[in-house]
């Protein structure tokens, strides 16, 4: 058995990688879309601001790219570093998902280079069409890396013989696994909602700091638009979701809410603290987790106490990133129907102080809603990386170099972060004049 | 069954040569910035050669590097257990490639953004750009030595974490591995600067390619000896049956690509290079076959029959795919479509007319909007079966798209349409689509909004200076 201390420095080095990617996958689903969104504009229209936008976009589009192919290159490597015997065990499952998901980003690779680089050179319409399979890419890639996340929390498609998977089905046990779907769409409407609410939040900055141009309210109006839209219909999806957990996680779902106990009729507890037995200090609302876990007030939900202690999650880690992601969510949701309707209604793009201070907190929110969710699935999933089969300390490496990799990979993505910001504060810099050439 | 065990592995080991000899390529780019010349022979100035390595690997490098995770991701679907084994005791070098990596990827997004003149942040990001063209390489290369001379046993971390690739054949795989980068580096951007008719850097280039080359070489003939001396069965495995083969033909490659670069036939030169570098792929795998690692045969380390099938035919979807993608991105680059010199025709010549097209009807698509919407939380909500929530997710992804042309499109189109108070510009006919006329109108400015909201003067027409802040 591998020192605990390892195992808590390996999950704290897998939790930063995840917590570094994932922001930028929402950029790979979203950003490629709202690109292509600006240039087909221009297309219809003519209207060279268009082009502009599409143009300036597509570059902070191939670096956050760029970016994200490296930090997508560090968790593969990590998933075999860290966790060693669970794909000696269980690879033959989930591998697959992996292997098609290369293909994606193979495809979003290459044509992303001839999308950035064919500005001017390739005919306009082919230059629209060669990035439609990057915006492909952006679903189907994020579909299979979900799959496997599905599988882990769901795990079915195989036989256990000897603490190992044989008789492995990998298609059925990626794509017909029930609880795959709503956490798939969940994702994707996350990914619109944070890359649109960060964009939206850069251009009300701009607003803020006096710069009101055509370029800054075009801008400002289709990245909030598609955040906008997207936050409202989580609230709908999310609760798809929370359903699905609900019937195949009792304990995530126990644990999501502090529920000691199997209980009849259970009342929902907003804030508080959940101090071993009950949720103290909370807001209770009675026969409400029944009503939204199973859609019937007097439903019976299933406690923590159904399993023994050393297999529940850590309840108050998991509660309390579960509440900021709800609350964030219903915030965003919010501020999406407020900007619709003002959009939608009196038919203008609302600009006042208040309004574009809101967007602009909104942005880091969502990545913390996004995160918080991340946290909330996947502590929620402890002690277990292949839930209720394989326990994550039976998982973890045997080197004893993780310490040292774990301080290294803090420092170097201090120094990414920090270029990163860096960077696009530069793009934000370059004039509107120098893309408007050709 | 040994035949299916065995086509994983090819996959992974074409995936190790084209990673070889394209991300190989990229990395060797990185090295040469580090060496940029501009004295001691050479023709072309530093910026000129910091310029075209720049420009040459600029819309390849994140293809080429995907290659890397098909093959991890290939062997830990196929080859489980050995997959395990090999990043568990390989976990350092692992390491110091992915570190390399991120250095490599961060430096690109960098690069591109810093003008010429900026000599301070230039240099920054060029040494952390070669620093990471010699470490991934070096590391990733120290990793097949181990491989190849059996220093990985079966196990979790079983082997020794440092010996195991701190040892005379892996560092000499590693050096040999940045070499080749060097060399296939130099020929690829010789041939580059050909087609940009660059006289300086392709002499320059033609240089490097021919003094890479001969170390290059030199390298691989000291690596044999290196062994001979150290790793007996790896040495019989190279000097007998297919692995003498392919070492010959590794060497007889060599030897014309260095003909041919001396001759400035750089096209031909590339492809001899590469196949020079990928016959040192399979002479190894051929010198190991059929053991992956000590004691454990490919057909032994592979995973279940219907994991193998499963994976072969999502390669060959994949293929079906990535193939023609491929084909389209080289093709492209070979041509010069993607370089920076513009070519004439393309581009502004055919921006396409500003017509004024009738917009599509906006009270229809609000309608579906709201039906959509209502099925979708029907669906999703209040229904059981797993086909029904599918059904709901589609449409409200399909209220969501709806929603979003509705509100993104300039405001004066949803003036007089959806509003409540119309609006003079979109008030009776359809609406135009051009982004003409009044400025107030077309983004939706409402005067009484700023009196209301704001107690401020209202925006600047377009064009004017943008207030102090």
């Amino acid at each position: 058995v591998v020192d605990q201390q390892y195992l808590f420095e390996a999950r704290q080095m897998q939790a930063l990688s995840l917590a570094v990617h994932i922001p930028l996958v929402c950029f790979g689903i979203a950003f490629p879309v709202l690109v292509l969104f600006a240039e087909w504009r221009y297309l219809r229209t003519g209207d060279p601001l268009y082009r502009t936008l599409a143009r300036r976009w597509s570059k902070i589009m191939l670096a956050l790219f760029a970016v994200g192919v490296v930090t997508g290159t560090i968790l593969s490597f990590e998933l075999g570093l860290l966790w060693p015997v669970w794909i000696q065990d269980f690879g033959n499952v989930f591998g697959l998902g992996f292997t098609l998901e290369g293909f994606s980003f193979f495809v979003e690779a290459i044509f992303i280079g001839i999308y950035v680089y064919g500005w001017d050179r390739l005919r306009p319409r082919t230059h629209f069409l060669s990035g439609l399979p990057i915006a492909l890419a952006g679903i189907t890639g994020s579909l299979f890396v979900i799959s496997v996340n599905a599988w882990m929390n769901h795990p079915t498609g195989f036989r256990l013989s000897g603490g190992r998977a044989v008789d492995a089905h990998p298609w059925s046990a990626l794509f017909a696994n029930p609880f795959f779907w709503s956490e798939y769409v969940h994702m994707y409407f996350a990914a619109y909602i944070v890359c649109g609410f960060l964009m939206a939040g850069a251009y009300a900055w701009a607003i803020l700091r006096g710069r009101r141009g055509r370029y800054e309210r075009t801008a400002l109006g289709i990245s909030l638009s598609a955040a906008a839209v997207a936050a409202p219909l989580q609230v709908v999806v999310g609760d798809w979701a929370a359903r699905d957990v609900a019937q195949a996680q009792p304990v995530k779902l126990a644990a999501l809410e502090g529920l000691a106990t199997t209980t009849r009729g259970a009342a929902e507890h907003l804030l508080g603290w959940y101090n071993g037995h009950a949720v103290v200090y909370g807001i209770d609302i009675p026969r409400l987790l029944s009503l939204l876990a199973f859609h019937n007030p007097n439903a019976t939900v299933r406690g923590l106490s159904i399993v023994p202690l050393a297999d529940q999650p850590p309840v108050n880690v998991v509660r309390f990133a579960f509440q900021a992601m709800v609350g964030i969510g219903t915030l965003l949701a919010l501020l999406g129907l407020v900007y619709l309707f003002l959009r939608l209604r009196r038919g203008r793009l609302p600009t006042a102080r208040w309004f574009c201070w809101a967007v602009v907190l909104a942005g880091p929110l969502s990545v913390v809603a996004l995160i918080s969710g991340w946290i909330t699935t996947e502590v929620g999933r402890q002690p277990w990386i292949v839930y209720e089969v394989m326990r994550v300390d039976a998982a973890v490496t045997g080197a004893r170099f993780i310490p040292f990799g774990y301080g290294a990979l803090w420092l170097v993505y201090i120094g990414l972060g920090g270029a990163v910001f860096w960077l696009l504060r530069r793009f934000s810099r370059v004039p509107l004049e120098d893309d408007d050439a050709g | 069954m040994t035949m299916l065990a065995d086509v994983p592995m090819v996959f992974i080991l074409v995936g190790i040569a084209a990673y070889t000899v394209l991300s190989g390529a990229d990395f060797g780019a990185g090295l040469w910035t580090l060496v940029p010349g501009g004295g001691s022979g050479l023709q072309a100035s530093v910026a000129a050669t910091r310029d075209h390595t720049r420009h040459a690997i600029g819309p390849v490098w994140e293809a080429n590097h995907v290659w890397l995770i098909f093959v991890l991701t290939v062997a830990w679907t196929c080859y489980p257990g050995a997959f395990g084994s090999i990043v568990s005791t390989l976990a350092i070098p692992l390491l110091i490639a992915a570190i390399g990596i991120i250095f490599r990827g961060t430096a690109y997004a960098l690069r591109s953004q810093f003008a010429r003149d900026e000599e301070h942040g230039v240099r920054l990001v060029e040494y952390l750009f070669a620093l990471s063209s010699v470490l991934t390489p070096f590391a990733l290369a120290t990793v097949i030595g181990a491989i190849a001379t059996g220093r990985v046993p079966v196990g979790n971390a079983r082997g020794d974490l440092v010996t195991s690739w701190l040892n005379p054949v892996s560092v000499l795989a590693g050096v040999l591995a940045v070499a080749f980068s060097g060399y296939l580096a130099a020929v690829y951007l010789a041939a580059d600067a050909q087609r940009l008719t660059e006289r300086a850097l392709v002499h320059d280039f033609r240089i490097r390619a021919l003094a890479s080359g001969v170390v290059a070489g030199a390298l691989a003939l000291a690596g044999l000896l290196v062994i001979r001396v150290s790793a007996r069965p790896l040495w019989d495995g190279l000097t007998s049956g297919l692995g003498l083969v392919l070492v010959i033909v590794s060497a007889l490659a060599g030897v014309v690509t260095m003909v041919l670069v001396f001759a400035g036939r750089f096209g031909p030169a590339r492809a001899s290079a590469a196949l020079a570098v990928a016959a040192v792929i399979a002479g190894w795998a051929a010198a190991q076959s059929p053991f992956v690692l000590p004691g454990l045969t490919v057909a032994e380390a592979a995973a279940g029959r219907s994991t193998l099938i499963a994976t072969i035919i999502g390669v060959a979807v994949g293929a079906v795919v990535l193939v023609p993608s491929l084909a389209v991105l080289y093709s492209l680059v070979l041509r010069g479509r993607l370089d920076t010199v513009e070519i004439a025709g393309a581009g502004s010549g055919g921006v396409p007319r500003a017509v004024g097209r009738r917009s599509p009807r906006i009270s229809l698509a609000a309608g579906f909007a709201v039906v959509t919407l209502v099925a979708g939380v029907a669906l999703l909500v209040f229904a059981e079966p797993a086909w029904a929530n599918g059904l709901g997710a589609v449409a409200l992804i399909a209220c969501a798209v709806t929603v979003f042309t509705l509100a993104s499109r300039p405001a004066a189109e949803l003036a007089g349409r959806l509003s409540r108070r119309p609006r003079g510009s979109g008030r009776g006919g359809e609406p135009s689509l051009r982004l003409r006329g009044d400025w107030c109108a077309e983004n939706g400015v409402d005067s009484g909004f700023w009196v209301t909201f704001v107690h401020h003067s209202p925006p600047n027409p377009p064009g004017s200076p943008d207030p102090p802040s």
